[in-house]
Protein backbone atom coordinates (compact mmCIF):
# COMPACT_ATOMS: atom_id res chain seq x y z
CA UNK A 1 0.00 0.00 0.00
CA UNK A 2 2.50 2.56 -1.09
CA UNK A 3 0.09 5.09 -2.60
CA UNK A 4 -2.54 6.06 -0.07
CA UNK A 5 -5.22 8.43 -1.36
CA UNK A 6 -5.16 10.39 1.85
CA UNK A 7 -1.86 11.23 3.51
CA UNK A 8 -0.58 8.94 6.21
CA UNK A 9 0.18 11.01 9.28
CA UNK A 10 3.79 12.18 9.44
CA UNK A 11 4.85 13.81 12.67
CA UNK A 12 6.14 17.36 12.23
CA UNK A 13 6.31 20.78 13.77
CA UNK A 14 4.59 22.96 11.17
CA UNK A 15 1.82 25.42 12.03
CA UNK A 16 -0.67 22.91 10.66
CA UNK A 17 0.71 20.12 12.87
CA UNK A 18 0.30 22.35 15.92
CA UNK A 19 -3.21 23.51 15.02
CA UNK A 20 -5.89 21.63 17.02
CA UNK A 21 -7.64 18.88 15.07
CA UNK A 22 -11.02 20.49 15.80
CA UNK A 23 -9.98 23.71 14.03
CA UNK A 24 -8.75 21.77 11.02
CA UNK A 25 -11.95 19.72 10.82
CA UNK A 26 -14.04 22.87 11.07
CA UNK A 27 -11.98 24.58 8.34
CA UNK A 28 -12.42 21.55 6.09
CA UNK A 29 -16.18 21.55 6.72
CA UNK A 30 -16.41 25.30 5.96
CA UNK A 31 -14.22 24.87 2.87
CA UNK A 32 -16.37 21.98 1.66
CA UNK A 33 -19.48 24.16 2.02
CA UNK A 34 -17.94 27.21 0.33
CA UNK A 35 -16.77 25.32 -2.76
CA UNK A 36 -20.32 24.04 -3.19
CA UNK A 37 -21.22 27.60 -4.24
CA UNK A 38 -21.33 27.75 -8.02
CA UNK A 39 -18.46 29.99 -9.05
CA UNK A 40 -15.27 29.14 -10.94
CA UNK A 41 -13.51 31.98 -9.09
CA UNK A 42 -14.27 30.39 -5.70
CA UNK A 43 -13.05 27.04 -7.03
CA UNK A 44 -9.76 28.54 -8.18
CA UNK A 45 -9.31 30.46 -4.91
CA UNK A 46 -9.99 27.24 -2.95
CA UNK A 47 -7.41 25.43 -5.09
CA UNK A 48 -4.86 28.17 -4.44
CA UNK A 49 -5.54 28.04 -0.69
CA UNK A 50 -5.18 24.24 -0.72
CA UNK A 51 -1.85 24.51 -2.54
CA UNK A 52 -0.64 26.99 0.09
CA UNK A 53 -1.73 24.55 2.83
CA UNK A 54 0.14 21.74 1.07
CA UNK A 55 3.28 23.91 0.99
CA UNK A 56 2.92 24.88 4.67
CA UNK A 57 2.28 21.26 5.76
CA UNK A 58 5.66 20.17 4.40
CA UNK A 59 4.05 17.28 2.53
CA UNK A 60 6.38 17.71 -0.42
CA UNK A 61 5.70 17.57 -4.13
CA UNK A 62 6.07 13.79 -4.41
CA UNK A 63 3.45 12.94 -1.81
CA UNK A 64 1.10 15.58 -3.22
CA UNK A 65 1.38 14.16 -6.71
CA UNK A 66 0.87 10.64 -5.31
CA UNK A 67 -2.37 11.77 -3.65
CA UNK A 68 -3.56 13.38 -6.88
CA UNK A 69 -2.59 10.43 -9.05
CA UNK A 70 -5.30 8.38 -7.35
CA UNK A 71 -8.03 10.74 -8.50
CA UNK A 72 -6.60 11.45 -11.96
CA UNK A 73 -9.15 9.28 -13.79
CA UNK A 74 -12.07 10.83 -11.89
CA UNK A 75 -10.75 14.34 -12.60
CA UNK A 76 -10.44 13.64 -16.33
CA UNK A 77 -13.91 12.05 -16.55
CA UNK A 78 -15.52 14.80 -14.47
CA UNK A 79 -13.81 17.53 -16.48
CA UNK A 80 -14.77 15.97 -19.82
CA UNK A 81 -18.39 15.52 -18.72
CA UNK A 82 -18.61 19.10 -17.45
CA UNK A 83 -17.14 20.50 -20.71
CA UNK A 84 -19.60 18.42 -22.72
CA UNK A 85 -22.63 19.36 -20.63
CA UNK A 86 -21.91 22.91 -19.43
CA UNK A 87 -18.81 24.33 -21.09
CA UNK A 88 -15.24 25.14 -20.04
CA UNK A 89 -15.91 27.37 -17.04
CA UNK A 90 -18.04 24.75 -15.24
CA UNK A 91 -15.37 22.16 -15.99
CA UNK A 92 -12.71 24.38 -14.42
CA UNK A 93 -14.93 24.93 -11.40
CA UNK A 94 -15.74 21.23 -10.88
CA UNK A 95 -12.14 20.08 -11.25
CA UNK A 96 -10.77 22.89 -9.06
CA UNK A 97 -13.35 22.11 -6.34
CA UNK A 98 -12.55 18.40 -6.34
CA UNK A 99 -8.75 18.81 -6.35
CA UNK A 100 -8.92 21.52 -3.66
CA UNK A 101 -10.99 19.31 -1.34
CA UNK A 102 -8.83 16.22 -1.87
CA UNK A 103 -5.70 18.26 -1.16
CA UNK A 104 -7.25 19.82 1.95
CA UNK A 105 -8.32 16.38 3.24
CA UNK A 106 -4.84 15.02 2.51
CA UNK A 107 -3.28 17.90 4.47
CA UNK A 108 -5.65 17.17 7.38
CA UNK A 109 -4.73 13.48 7.55
CA UNK A 110 -1.02 14.14 6.95
CA UNK A 111 -0.77 16.64 9.81
CA UNK A 112 -3.19 15.06 12.31
CA UNK A 113 -2.71 11.70 13.99
CA UNK A 114 -5.72 9.40 13.94
CA UNK A 115 -5.48 9.24 17.72
CA UNK A 116 -5.95 13.03 17.89
CA UNK A 117 -8.83 12.86 15.39
CA UNK A 118 -10.47 10.15 17.51
CA UNK A 119 -10.17 12.30 20.62
CA UNK A 120 -11.53 15.38 18.88
CA UNK A 121 -14.47 13.59 17.30
CA UNK A 122 -15.28 11.87 20.59
CA UNK A 123 -15.33 15.29 22.29
CA UNK A 124 -17.44 16.90 19.54
CA UNK A 125 -19.95 14.06 19.57
CA UNK A 126 -20.27 13.94 23.37
CA UNK A 127 -23.49 16.06 23.46
CA UNK A 128 -25.15 13.43 21.27
CA UNK A 129 -24.73 10.85 24.03
CA UNK A 130 -28.10 11.99 25.38
CA UNK A 131 -29.65 10.83 22.10
CA UNK A 132 -28.14 7.36 22.49
CA UNK A 133 -25.09 8.00 20.27
CA UNK A 134 -21.84 6.44 21.51
CA UNK A 135 -19.15 9.03 20.64
CA UNK A 136 -16.25 6.52 20.88
CA UNK A 137 -17.92 4.14 18.45
CA UNK A 138 -18.76 6.88 15.92
CA UNK A 139 -15.22 8.30 16.12
CA UNK A 140 -13.77 4.82 15.65
CA UNK A 141 -16.05 4.26 12.63
CA UNK A 142 -14.75 7.54 11.17
CA UNK A 143 -11.11 6.52 11.54
CA UNK A 144 -11.83 3.04 10.16
CA UNK A 145 -13.42 4.68 7.11
CA UNK A 146 -10.17 6.57 6.53
CA UNK A 147 -8.29 3.28 6.81
CA UNK A 148 -10.69 1.54 4.44
CA UNK A 149 -9.91 3.85 1.51
CA UNK A 150 -6.29 2.76 0.89
CA UNK A 151 -7.14 -0.83 1.82
CA UNK A 152 -9.93 -0.98 -0.76
CA UNK A 153 -7.69 0.58 -3.42
CA UNK A 154 -5.01 -2.03 -2.67
CA UNK A 155 -7.54 -4.86 -2.94
CA UNK A 156 -8.72 -3.42 -6.27
CA UNK A 157 -5.11 -3.35 -7.51
CA UNK A 158 -4.47 -6.96 -6.45
CA UNK A 159 -7.78 -8.11 -7.97
CA UNK A 160 -6.88 -6.45 -11.27
CA UNK A 161 -3.43 -8.10 -11.26
CA UNK A 162 -5.03 -11.49 -10.56
CA UNK A 163 -7.46 -10.96 -13.48
CA UNK A 164 -4.58 -9.99 -15.79
CA UNK A 165 -2.59 -13.07 -14.68
CA UNK A 166 -5.53 -15.24 -15.78
CA UNK A 167 -6.06 -13.31 -19.03
CA UNK A 168 -9.41 -11.99 -17.82
CA UNK A 169 -8.63 -8.27 -17.68
CA UNK A 170 -11.58 -7.46 -19.99
CA UNK A 171 -14.10 -9.49 -17.97
CA UNK A 172 -15.90 -7.16 -15.53
CA UNK A 173 -17.03 -10.16 -13.43
CA UNK A 174 -13.41 -11.20 -12.86
CA UNK A 175 -12.75 -7.72 -11.50
CA UNK A 176 -15.94 -6.87 -9.61
CA UNK A 177 -16.98 -10.16 -7.97
CA UNK A 178 -13.63 -10.86 -6.22
CA UNK A 179 -13.33 -7.17 -5.31
CA UNK A 180 -16.71 -7.11 -3.56
CA UNK A 181 -16.09 -10.47 -1.84
CA UNK A 182 -12.64 -9.42 -0.62
CA UNK A 183 -13.83 -6.01 0.61
CA UNK A 184 -16.63 -7.68 2.59
CA UNK A 185 -14.14 -10.25 3.94
CA UNK A 186 -11.77 -7.43 4.92
CA UNK A 187 -14.60 -5.67 6.75
CA UNK A 188 -15.43 -8.91 8.57
CA UNK A 189 -11.83 -9.52 9.59
CA UNK A 190 -11.49 -5.90 10.78
CA UNK A 191 -14.63 -6.41 12.88
CA UNK A 192 -13.18 -9.61 14.31
CA UNK A 193 -9.87 -7.87 15.08
CA UNK A 194 -11.69 -5.09 16.93
CA UNK A 195 -13.81 -7.61 18.80
CA UNK A 196 -10.74 -9.68 19.68
CA UNK A 197 -9.02 -6.54 21.03
CA UNK A 198 -12.12 -5.56 22.97
CA UNK A 199 -12.26 -2.23 21.11
CA UNK A 200 -15.61 -0.49 20.80
CA UNK A 201 -17.12 -2.52 23.63
CA UNK A 202 -16.96 0.23 26.26
CA UNK B 1 -6.02 -19.13 34.67
CA UNK B 2 -8.46 -21.83 33.79
CA UNK B 3 -10.24 -22.25 30.49
CA UNK B 4 -13.18 -24.60 30.64
CA UNK B 5 -15.21 -26.18 27.86
CA UNK B 6 -18.24 -28.06 29.10
CA UNK B 7 -19.83 -30.19 26.37
CA UNK B 8 -19.14 -27.51 23.79
CA UNK B 9 -20.11 -28.11 20.18
CA UNK B 10 -20.12 -25.85 17.13
CA UNK B 11 -22.37 -26.34 14.13
CA UNK B 12 -23.02 -24.03 11.20
CA UNK B 13 -25.77 -24.11 8.58
CA UNK B 14 -24.72 -26.12 5.52
CA UNK B 15 -26.34 -26.83 2.15
CA UNK B 16 -27.52 -30.25 3.37
CA UNK B 17 -28.38 -29.36 6.95
CA UNK B 18 -26.24 -28.40 9.95
CA UNK B 19 -22.51 -28.90 9.48
CA UNK B 20 -20.51 -29.92 12.56
CA UNK B 21 -17.30 -27.93 12.95
CA UNK B 22 -16.54 -29.11 16.47
CA UNK B 23 -18.11 -32.16 18.08
CA UNK B 24 -19.14 -32.06 21.73
CA UNK B 25 -15.95 -31.40 23.66
CA UNK B 26 -15.21 -31.12 27.36
CA UNK B 27 -11.83 -29.75 28.45
CA UNK B 28 -10.20 -28.04 31.41
CA UNK B 29 -7.12 -26.11 30.29
CA UNK B 30 -4.98 -24.95 33.19
CA UNK B 31 -1.42 -25.46 31.90
CA UNK B 32 0.67 -22.40 31.11
CA UNK B 33 1.37 -23.35 27.50
CA UNK B 34 -1.12 -25.34 25.48
CA UNK B 35 -0.78 -26.20 21.79
CA UNK B 36 -3.55 -27.12 19.37
CA UNK B 37 -2.26 -29.11 16.41
CA UNK B 38 -3.91 -30.96 13.55
CA UNK B 39 -4.60 -30.83 9.83
CA UNK B 40 -6.06 -27.81 8.03
CA UNK B 41 -9.81 -27.54 8.57
CA UNK B 42 -9.72 -29.85 11.58
CA UNK B 43 -11.43 -27.38 13.93
CA UNK B 44 -8.44 -26.20 15.96
CA UNK B 45 -8.91 -22.51 15.06
CA UNK B 46 -12.61 -22.82 15.93
CA UNK B 47 -11.62 -24.30 19.28
CA UNK B 48 -9.21 -21.40 19.90
CA UNK B 49 -11.76 -18.75 18.86
CA UNK B 50 -14.30 -20.11 21.33
CA UNK B 51 -12.04 -18.90 24.15
CA UNK B 52 -12.74 -15.20 23.55
CA UNK B 53 -16.11 -15.47 21.85
CA UNK B 54 -14.99 -14.88 18.26
CA UNK B 55 -16.86 -18.12 17.61
CA UNK B 56 -19.99 -18.81 19.64
CA UNK B 57 -20.66 -22.30 20.96
CA UNK B 58 -23.82 -23.87 19.51
CA UNK B 59 -24.11 -26.09 22.58
CA UNK B 60 -22.45 -26.19 25.99
CA UNK B 61 -20.58 -23.53 27.91
CA UNK B 62 -17.12 -21.95 27.58
CA UNK B 63 -15.66 -20.28 30.67
CA UNK B 64 -12.46 -18.36 31.38
CA UNK B 65 -11.64 -18.19 35.07
CA UNK B 66 -15.28 -18.90 35.81
CA UNK B 67 -16.58 -16.16 33.49
CA UNK B 68 -19.08 -17.33 30.90
CA UNK B 69 -17.88 -16.30 27.42
CA UNK B 70 -21.46 -16.15 26.10
CA UNK B 71 -22.85 -13.82 28.75
CA UNK B 72 -19.72 -12.03 30.03
CA UNK B 73 -17.89 -11.65 26.71
CA UNK B 74 -16.64 -8.14 27.44
CA UNK B 75 -14.99 -9.15 30.72
CA UNK B 76 -13.55 -12.26 29.08
CA UNK B 77 -12.02 -10.29 26.21
CA UNK B 78 -10.34 -8.00 28.71
CA UNK B 79 -8.55 -11.07 30.03
CA UNK B 80 -7.97 -12.93 26.77
CA UNK B 81 -5.77 -11.44 24.06
CA UNK B 82 -5.96 -12.85 20.53
CA UNK B 83 -3.38 -12.82 17.76
CA UNK B 84 -4.37 -13.73 14.21
CA UNK B 85 -2.31 -15.55 11.58
CA UNK B 86 -2.24 -12.48 9.34
CA UNK B 87 -1.27 -9.43 11.40
CA UNK B 88 -2.50 -7.13 8.59
CA UNK B 89 -6.03 -8.06 9.65
CA UNK B 90 -5.29 -7.06 13.22
CA UNK B 91 -3.57 -3.70 12.73
CA UNK B 92 -6.29 -1.11 12.26
CA UNK B 93 -4.48 2.21 12.70
CA UNK B 94 -2.17 3.87 10.14
CA UNK B 95 1.04 3.93 12.18
CA UNK B 96 2.63 1.56 14.69
CA UNK B 97 2.37 3.91 17.68
CA UNK B 98 -1.25 4.78 16.90
CA UNK B 99 -2.18 1.12 16.72
CA UNK B 100 -0.72 0.41 20.14
CA UNK B 101 -2.35 3.62 21.44
CA UNK B 102 -5.72 2.30 20.27
CA UNK B 103 -5.29 -0.66 22.63
CA UNK B 104 -4.54 1.77 25.45
CA UNK B 105 -7.57 4.06 25.04
CA UNK B 106 -9.36 2.36 27.92
CA UNK B 107 -6.38 2.51 30.28
CA UNK B 108 -5.22 6.06 29.46
CA UNK B 109 -7.86 8.69 28.70
CA UNK B 110 -5.25 11.44 28.38
CA UNK B 111 -3.71 11.46 24.89
CA UNK B 112 -0.23 12.55 25.91
CA UNK B 113 -0.10 9.82 28.57
CA UNK B 114 -1.42 7.30 26.08
CA UNK B 115 1.22 8.29 23.56
CA UNK B 116 3.97 7.88 26.17
CA UNK B 117 2.59 4.50 27.23
CA UNK B 118 2.36 3.33 23.61
CA UNK B 119 5.96 4.35 22.95
CA UNK B 120 7.03 2.50 26.10
CA UNK B 121 5.26 -0.66 24.86
CA UNK B 122 7.03 -0.38 21.50
CA UNK B 123 10.34 0.18 23.27
CA UNK B 124 9.79 -2.90 25.44
CA UNK B 125 9.32 -5.03 22.32
CA UNK B 126 12.27 -3.56 20.44
CA UNK B 127 9.99 -1.71 18.02
CA UNK B 128 10.64 1.89 19.10
CA UNK B 129 12.28 2.84 15.79
CA UNK B 130 9.11 1.82 13.94
CA UNK B 131 6.79 4.05 16.00
CA UNK B 132 5.88 6.49 13.23
CA UNK B 133 6.14 4.05 10.36
CA UNK B 134 3.00 3.16 8.40
CA UNK B 135 1.83 -0.34 9.39
CA UNK B 136 1.64 -1.08 5.66
CA UNK B 137 5.35 -0.36 5.27
CA UNK B 138 6.42 -2.94 7.88
CA UNK B 139 7.71 -6.43 7.07
CA UNK B 140 5.60 -9.47 7.97
CA UNK B 141 7.71 -10.16 11.05
CA UNK B 142 7.53 -6.55 12.23
CA UNK B 143 3.76 -6.53 11.74
CA UNK B 144 3.32 -9.72 13.77
CA UNK B 145 5.50 -8.36 16.57
CA UNK B 146 3.51 -5.12 16.49
CA UNK B 147 0.21 -7.04 16.58
CA UNK B 148 1.52 -8.95 19.61
CA UNK B 149 2.68 -5.72 21.26
CA UNK B 150 -0.77 -4.17 20.71
CA UNK B 151 -2.50 -7.14 22.31
CA UNK B 152 -0.05 -7.47 25.22
CA UNK B 153 -0.35 -3.71 25.92
CA UNK B 154 -3.77 -4.35 27.44
CA UNK B 155 -2.28 -6.80 29.97
CA UNK B 156 -4.30 -9.94 29.20
CA UNK B 157 -3.95 -13.00 31.45
CA UNK B 158 -4.38 -15.40 28.52
CA UNK B 159 -3.00 -15.08 25.01
CA UNK B 160 -4.56 -17.10 22.20
CA UNK B 161 -2.38 -17.15 19.09
CA UNK B 162 -3.80 -18.62 15.89
CA UNK B 163 -0.84 -19.80 13.78
CA UNK B 164 1.19 -16.67 14.55
CA UNK B 165 4.33 -17.90 12.78
CA UNK B 166 2.79 -19.46 9.66
CA UNK B 167 3.43 -16.45 7.38
CA UNK B 168 6.89 -15.67 8.74
CA UNK B 169 10.40 -16.54 7.65
CA UNK B 170 12.65 -18.55 9.94
CA UNK B 171 14.27 -15.59 11.70
CA UNK B 172 11.01 -13.77 12.41
CA UNK B 173 9.31 -17.03 13.31
CA UNK B 174 11.97 -17.62 15.99
CA UNK B 175 11.64 -14.04 17.24
CA UNK B 176 7.86 -14.36 17.63
CA UNK B 177 8.21 -17.82 19.22
CA UNK B 178 10.80 -16.52 21.71
CA UNK B 179 8.44 -13.70 22.65
CA UNK B 180 5.47 -16.07 23.08
CA UNK B 181 7.40 -18.60 25.16
CA UNK B 182 8.88 -15.87 27.33
CA UNK B 183 5.45 -14.58 28.39
CA UNK B 184 4.07 -14.86 31.89
CA UNK B 185 0.57 -15.24 30.48
CA UNK B 186 -1.16 -18.51 29.77
CA UNK B 187 -0.64 -19.29 26.09
CA UNK B 188 -3.01 -21.19 23.80
CA UNK B 189 -1.12 -21.72 20.57
CA UNK B 190 -2.65 -23.03 17.35
CA UNK B 191 0.26 -24.10 15.20
CA UNK B 192 1.59 -26.28 12.41
CA UNK B 193 5.10 -25.86 13.82
CA UNK B 194 5.59 -29.13 15.64
CA UNK B 195 8.82 -27.93 17.29
CA UNK B 196 6.80 -25.19 19.00
CA UNK B 197 4.02 -27.62 19.93
CA UNK B 198 6.49 -30.03 21.52
CA UNK B 199 7.74 -27.20 23.79
CA UNK B 200 4.25 -26.85 25.33
CA UNK B 201 3.27 -28.52 28.59
CA UNK B 202 0.11 -29.81 26.96
CA UNK B 203 -0.98 -30.33 23.37
CA UNK B 204 -4.27 -31.39 21.84
CA UNK B 205 -4.46 -33.07 18.45
CA UNK B 206 -7.65 -31.99 16.68
CA UNK B 207 -8.92 -33.89 13.64
CA UNK B 208 -12.32 -33.92 11.97
CA UNK B 209 -13.80 -31.61 14.60
CA UNK B 210 -12.72 -33.83 17.50
CA UNK B 211 -9.90 -33.81 20.02
CA UNK B 212 -8.33 -37.15 19.11
CA UNK B 213 -5.34 -36.97 21.45
CA UNK B 214 -4.53 -35.05 24.60
CA UNK B 215 -1.10 -35.25 26.19
CA UNK B 216 2.19 -33.49 26.73
CA UNK B 217 3.61 -31.52 23.81
CA UNK B 218 6.14 -34.21 22.85
CA UNK B 219 3.61 -37.01 23.25
CA UNK B 220 0.93 -35.27 21.16
CA UNK B 221 3.42 -34.42 18.41
CA UNK B 222 4.55 -38.06 18.28
CA UNK B 223 0.91 -39.14 18.00
CA UNK B 224 0.22 -36.60 15.26
CA UNK B 225 3.31 -37.63 13.29
CA UNK B 226 2.30 -41.30 13.55
CA UNK B 227 -1.28 -40.74 12.41
CA UNK B 228 -1.02 -37.86 9.91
Amino acid sequence: MSDPLLGDYRPGDTVLHRLPAGAKLLALAVGGTVVALRSPTIGLVALAVSLVLVAVSGMGLRRTLRALRRIAVVVVLLGAFAVWQHGWWRAVESVADLVALVLAATVLTATTSVDELLDTLTRLLRPLRRLGVDPETVALAFSLTLRAIPTTLEIARETRQAAIARGLQRDPRALLVPLVIRVVAEARSTGQALQARGIGED
Amino acid sequence: MSIGLDRVGVTVPGPDGPLTILEETTLDLTERRIALIGPNGSGKSTLARLVNGLVEASTGQVTVDGLDVATQGREVRRRVGFVFTDPAAQLVMPTAVEDVALSLRRAHRNRAERQRAALAVLEAHGLADLADRSVHALSGGQRQLLALAGVLATGPSVLVADEPTTLLDLRNSRRVADLLFGLEQQLVLVTHDLDLASRCERALVVDGGRVVHDGTGADAVAHYRATA
